[in-house]
């Protein structure tokens, strides 16, 4: 017979029987979950790529200090994409007196990204406008009209040229990589350039060629260019622009994808007990149809090309269900990512569907293949029972398919093994001690009596059952829990990372004798003393013996770092949000033998291990020590760091410049004024604005999250639900065995009640264990936030479970008892 | 193969079946011999245990044997694998239960479908409605098991065996869960369906029914393992 034919026809009375309900339920919200953050994860990385192209002005950016081949720029032409070239370079300029100055020279079409902004007076709102300054004008930042004392209008000194003041610049796109700049910033048309006679070839001058255009052309520019660049070349792109995002929205992915990993573990028992149960009921029917002759291989193969049907069908049904789900999601969102968001690719849906496949196939085909192995006899002799699955296959493909998608959905192979591992101990050790658990009820009946008797004994008559049935009851409390302890504890740890009070103000460029005398205005203006830390620069130079060469390093991020120049710093004590993972800090203050400390992220980089010995030249001489202490570092938390700190008395004679960050509220930004009056050379940098995008990031991360764990909720009841379904064949035909003894109604609901309750607290208990250990694991190792015990969650854990199993339990297998017991007697299914 | 062998359509040489329990082991059948030819109704009665339905099943090549040979339709079943045996079956056996077995998401006309569909039966529908009809139920080819009485299922057990027009049909206590008038109509169906199908399947009945025995052709009784015949 046509197997398609056949298996067509069953899967269509399957769902007509309503047998796929709860198997169905279970598979689309795990691909609903799936889809649904690979829909959102998709729209929110473009939509920061988009935000990330506005800080760098272009979507991709190529610098160097030499001119840039011409190539590059012909090249992106040649792809459709637009260019502008910028040349930045110190200078002075010559108002009533000389006055150093950051100059950068635009193409007409610069910015290609973001916004320019300008305004007229030094009083007037200003305006954006969509292009840099006309051929002959000038535009300055406000400061350099203060310390020049010039007006709009008036004309500037530029080398050779004079050039008239057009406009006060209060905004510039990719301001924001030139951090710690002395100098105020001029903006002029590159026109202009020629005749300044500025620009010769010893000129220290930093060269940009802005890119932009469309997505595809970009990725595709981008990996041919990145195998052309010279050594002095480096590319940027928008994701690598937005660093300060960086943490908060890696957290945020990690906990969306943490979310659906826990919802697809869960919704996975879900469909192992959905799939037992359709074992169950179906033993009967293949046994007759091998017994009418249907060889075992048409069985596999119906019952696998049934289940891979109703997987795709149930997977297309999650992919819509979970595109209307980011759809919702992102409408949530909308003040934070505006509602012209660039639209997902389709790779979400494609994902959806494999993972779909793949759960079905590991959870539900391993009790499938013992279906087809049902002896024929089965169909005259019902004591041979349901054949079960080896624990062995059944836990080796669920085992397979979960690493395949933790994998896969971790995208990082480390933290993927992590929690791979962290899944199979859980559900082996879940296994273990419900065992345990089962072999002590089933101890505790036998000395217990009645319904007691009646209820411990139930869940002991059947101890695979009664094992699978509470782990699926557990991994369904576990799931609620988790939420809790993520809702309640995780996220608010995260929201905590970035406290009201975070730095918001940052000073830069400080002279030593300028320390003392802000450090008295600080005070007297009720500011909380900050910590003023010397900054120094130095560029490595050896690494022990081995000589420091960019070119050394294949990673592009080390060979950035090798080429730069470091802010290297000094001090008695390491910041309070800095964590020595490796050696120690040096003890003896201000007098400690010369030594550094490393943040451990750039010694993995840079291949610096403790003890090594580390050379910078600074200032015209080396400076060497070994490396005592390796340092975590928060750099989201808006404080003044140092990758690379020394003990005092290795640059304590250094020139050094001096920094430091604080808080101030917005009702007294009157401070910053005065203080830019007093200190006219210090360089005083907002950064509320960041601090506010960052902490929204946070926000609206937490709320996504919070989403996502709707579904993880869905899964827990489904899972409950199948657990509860799960014995009721068996249970069926006990109570029309009891009933027919003489057994009443209410004796057997007390029965089930006690069972029900009992095994609601032994999974409760399990769950509660499981879910603390989860927590912490997950704050201490992946999440790197503080993690407080709840003991609040085992009381609701155990009472509340117990509770609520027993309830829904006995409820929903109370229907049993009203029915005649001769129907169940006689094997009626209705 | 002996020649007998070759005209039954169904034999049993020395047949045996022990079984290890808990309890140590049992011998539920011991050089069993028994050849039953097309056409003819057999009825094989016993007490309850006394391994009547396992007989049965090796018969119908449902299990293996621990001891002797098992013929079926000129085929040796026990050297058979599984599949091997499925194959067999199609087509040329079919099955009546005690407990109906129909397949509770088919309906009856489906149900009575399936076993042509499996050998691929070219005029499968027809003959499907057909044989509905002739236990009378082709108003109900529609319903599903549950929409039908103890005695519908059972004709429509009865229409499904039959379809296929098999050589040897087996029923296990055909009547066991039918009140007495139902009983006896279903019997009157088992034997007069056997001589419509033609080729005159042979019948094969486990039974506790002293009155369906009276109206086979044989009688035989199960007693320590063995067959004895009865008047």
């Amino acid at each position: 017979m046509n197997a398609w034919r056949l298996t067509l026809r069953l899967l269509r009375q399957d769902w007509r029987s309503g047998e796929l309900y709860l198997l169905s339920a279970a598979l689309v919200l795990t691909v609903a979950a799936i889809t649904a953050v690979g829909f959102f994860t998709d729209r929110v990385e473009a939509t920061l790529e988009r935000q990330g192209s506005a800080l760098i002005a272009a979507d991709l950016s190529l610098e160097s200090s030499r001119p840039l081949d011409v190539r590059f720029a012909d090249a992106a032409q040649a792809r459709g994409l637009r260019t502008a070239r910028t040349l930045e370079f110190r200078s002075v300029v010559m108002g009533e007196r000389p006055q150093l100055v950051l100059m950068k020279a635009v193409d007409p079409d610069y910015p290609l990204r973001g916004q320019l902004r300008i305004s007229e007076a030094l009083d007037a709102p200003d305006r954006p406008v969509e292009s840099g300054p006309p051929a002959g004008e000038v535009w300055v930042e406000s400061r350099l009209l203060r310390l020049l004392e010039l007006q709009i209008g008036d004309s500037l000194g530029v080398g050779e040229s004079r050039l008239r003041i057009g406009a006060i610049l209060t905004d510039e796109p990719d301001q924001g990589r030139s951090f710690f700049n002395i100098a105020p910033r001029v903006l002029m048309n590159r026109a202009d350039l020629d005749a300044t006679g500025l620009i010769g070839p010893a000129s220290r001058v930093t060269h940009r060629l802005l890119i932009a255009g469309a997505a595809t052309a970009i990725d595709a520019y981008r990996d041919w260019a990145s195998t052309r660049l010279a050594a002095n070349v480096t590319l940027t792109d928008a994701l690598e622009a937005r660093p300060e995002f960086g943490s908060a929205v890696e957290r945020a992915s990690r906990f969306l994808h943490l979310a659906t990993l826990v919802t697809l573990l869960v919704a996975g028992a879900a469909i192992a007990l959905a799939s037992q149960r359709l074992v169950e009921r179906q033993t009967d029917a293949v046994a007759v149809m091998r017994c009418l002759g249907a060889p075992r291989r048409l069985l596999m193969r119906v019952l696998i090309g049934r289940l891979v049907l109703f997987g795709l069908a149930a997977s297309l049904v999650g992919c819509l269900l979970g595109w209307l789900g980011q759809a919702g999601l992102l409408a949530a969102l909308a003040d934070w990512l505006g509602t012209d968001l660039p639209p997902a690719s389709p790779a979400p849906v494609l994902v959806g569907l494999a993972t779909g496949l793949i759960t079905l196939l590991g959870f539900a085909v391993p009790p499938l293949i013992q279906l087809a192995r049902v002896p024929p006899l089965r169909a005259i002799r019902r004591d041979l029972g349901t054949p079960r699955a080896s624990a062995a296959l059944a836990l080796g493909a669920a085992g397979l398919a979960l690493a395949l998608l933790i994998l896969w959905q971790a995208q990082d192979l480390e933290l993927g093994l992590k929690l791979l591992g962290g899944v199979l101990a859980t559900l082996l050790a879940l296994i273990g001690v419900v065992r345990l658990l089962v072999h002590l009820a089933g101890r505790l009946a036998g000395r217990a009596r009645g319904v007691w008797r009646l209820g411990l004994a139930a869940l002991t008559r059947r101890p695979g059952a009664a094992v699978l049935q509470i782990a699926g009851f557990g991994i369904g409390i576990l799931a609620l829990l988790l939420l809790a302890v993520v809702r309640v504890d995780l996220l608010e740890s995260w929201r905590e990372t970035l406290p009201e009070g975070a730095p918001n103000y940052f000073l830069i460029n400080i002279q030593p004798h300028e320390v003392e005398p802000l450090r008295a205005f600080l005070n007297d203006s009720g500011i909380a003393t900050a910590r003023l830390h010397p900054m120094i620069s130095g560029r490595l130079t050896r690494i022990g013996e081995r000589a420091v060469e960019p070119s050394d390093y294949d990673d592009p991020r080390a060979e950035r770092l090798a080429s730069r120049e470091f802010n290297l710093s000094y001090g008695t004590e390491p910041q309070s949000d800095n964590r020595i993972v490796a050696g120690r800090w040096w003890t003896e203050g201000a007098e400690a033998a010369p030594q550094f400390s490393v943040e451990s992220g750039i010694a993995e980089t840079l291949g610096i291990a403790l003890g090594d010995t580390l050379t910078f030249w600074v200032s015209g001489h080396e400076v060497s020590g070994p490396v005592t202490s390796l340092r975590e570092v928060r750099w989201d938390s808006f404080n003044v760091n140092f990758f690379v700190v020394a003990s005092p008395a290795l640059l304590r004679d250094e020139a050094a410049t001096f920094i430091t960050s604080f808080h101030l509220p917005a009702e007294r930004e009157a401070v910053v004024a005065e203080l830019a009056r007093r200190f006219p050379s210090v360089t005083t940098l907002d950064v509320e604005a960041i601090l506010g995008q960052v902490r929204q990031v946070i926000d609206r991360g937490v709320l996504a999250v919070e989403y996502v764990f709707l579904f993880t909720l869905g899964a827990g009841l489904l899972v409950m639900y199948a657990g509860i379904q799960a014995s009721l064949e068996q249970r069926r035909a006990e109570h029309g065995i009891l009933r027919t003894l003489g057994a009443g109604r209410r004796t057997l609901l007390t029965s089930l009640a006690v069972e029900f309750t009992a095994a609601g607290l032994l999974a409760g208990l399990l769950a509660s264990v499981f879910a603390e250990a989860t927590g912490w694991l997950l704050a201490e190792q992946i999440f790197e936030l503080e993690f407080g015990f709840n003991p609040g969650l085992w009381a609701v854990g155990v009472l509340g479970s117990g509770l609520a199993i027993g309830l829904a339990g006995t409820l929903a297998t109370y229907p049993l008892l009203i029915h005649p017991p001769l129907r169940a007697l006689r094997g009626g299914s209705s | 193969m002996s020649d007998q062998a070759a005209s039954a359509v169904s034999q049993a040489i020395g047949l045996g079946k022990h079984v290890t329990g808990p309890a140590g082991g049992l011998t539920i059948l011991a050089g069993l011999n028994l050849e039953i030819h097309a056409g003819e109704a057999v009825a094989i009665l016993g007490a309850s245990g006394s391994g009547k339905s396992t007989l049965l099943g090796l018969l119908a090549g449902l299990d293996d044997p621990t001891d002797g040979e098992v013929w079926l339709c000129g085929r040796r079943v026990d050297r058979l694998d599984e599949d091997g045996r499925a194959e067999l079956r199609a087509g040329r056996v079919g099955f009546v239960f005690q407990n109906f077995q129909l397949l509770p998401t088919l309906t009856a006309r489906e149900n009575v479908l399936l076993p042509l569909e499996l050998t691929g039966t070219p005029d499968a529908a027809r003959r499907a409605d057909e044989a509905l009809d002739r236990v009378g139920l082709s108003a109900r080819a529609g319903h599903y098991p549950r929409q039908l009485s103890g005695g519908e299922q059972q004709r429509v057990a009865i229409a499904r065996a039959y379809a296929p027009r098999p050589a040897v049909l087996f029923a296990d206590e055909p009547t066991g869960n039918l009140d007495q008038t139902t009983g006896e109509h279903i019997i009157d169906l088992l034997l007069d369906l056997r001589q419509e199908t033609g080729s005159g399947a042979a019948l094969v009945l486990v039974t506790h029914d002293p009155r369906l025995a009276e109206r086979c052709d044989r009688r035989l009784r199960m007693h320590d393992g063995r067959l004895e015949p009865l008047a």
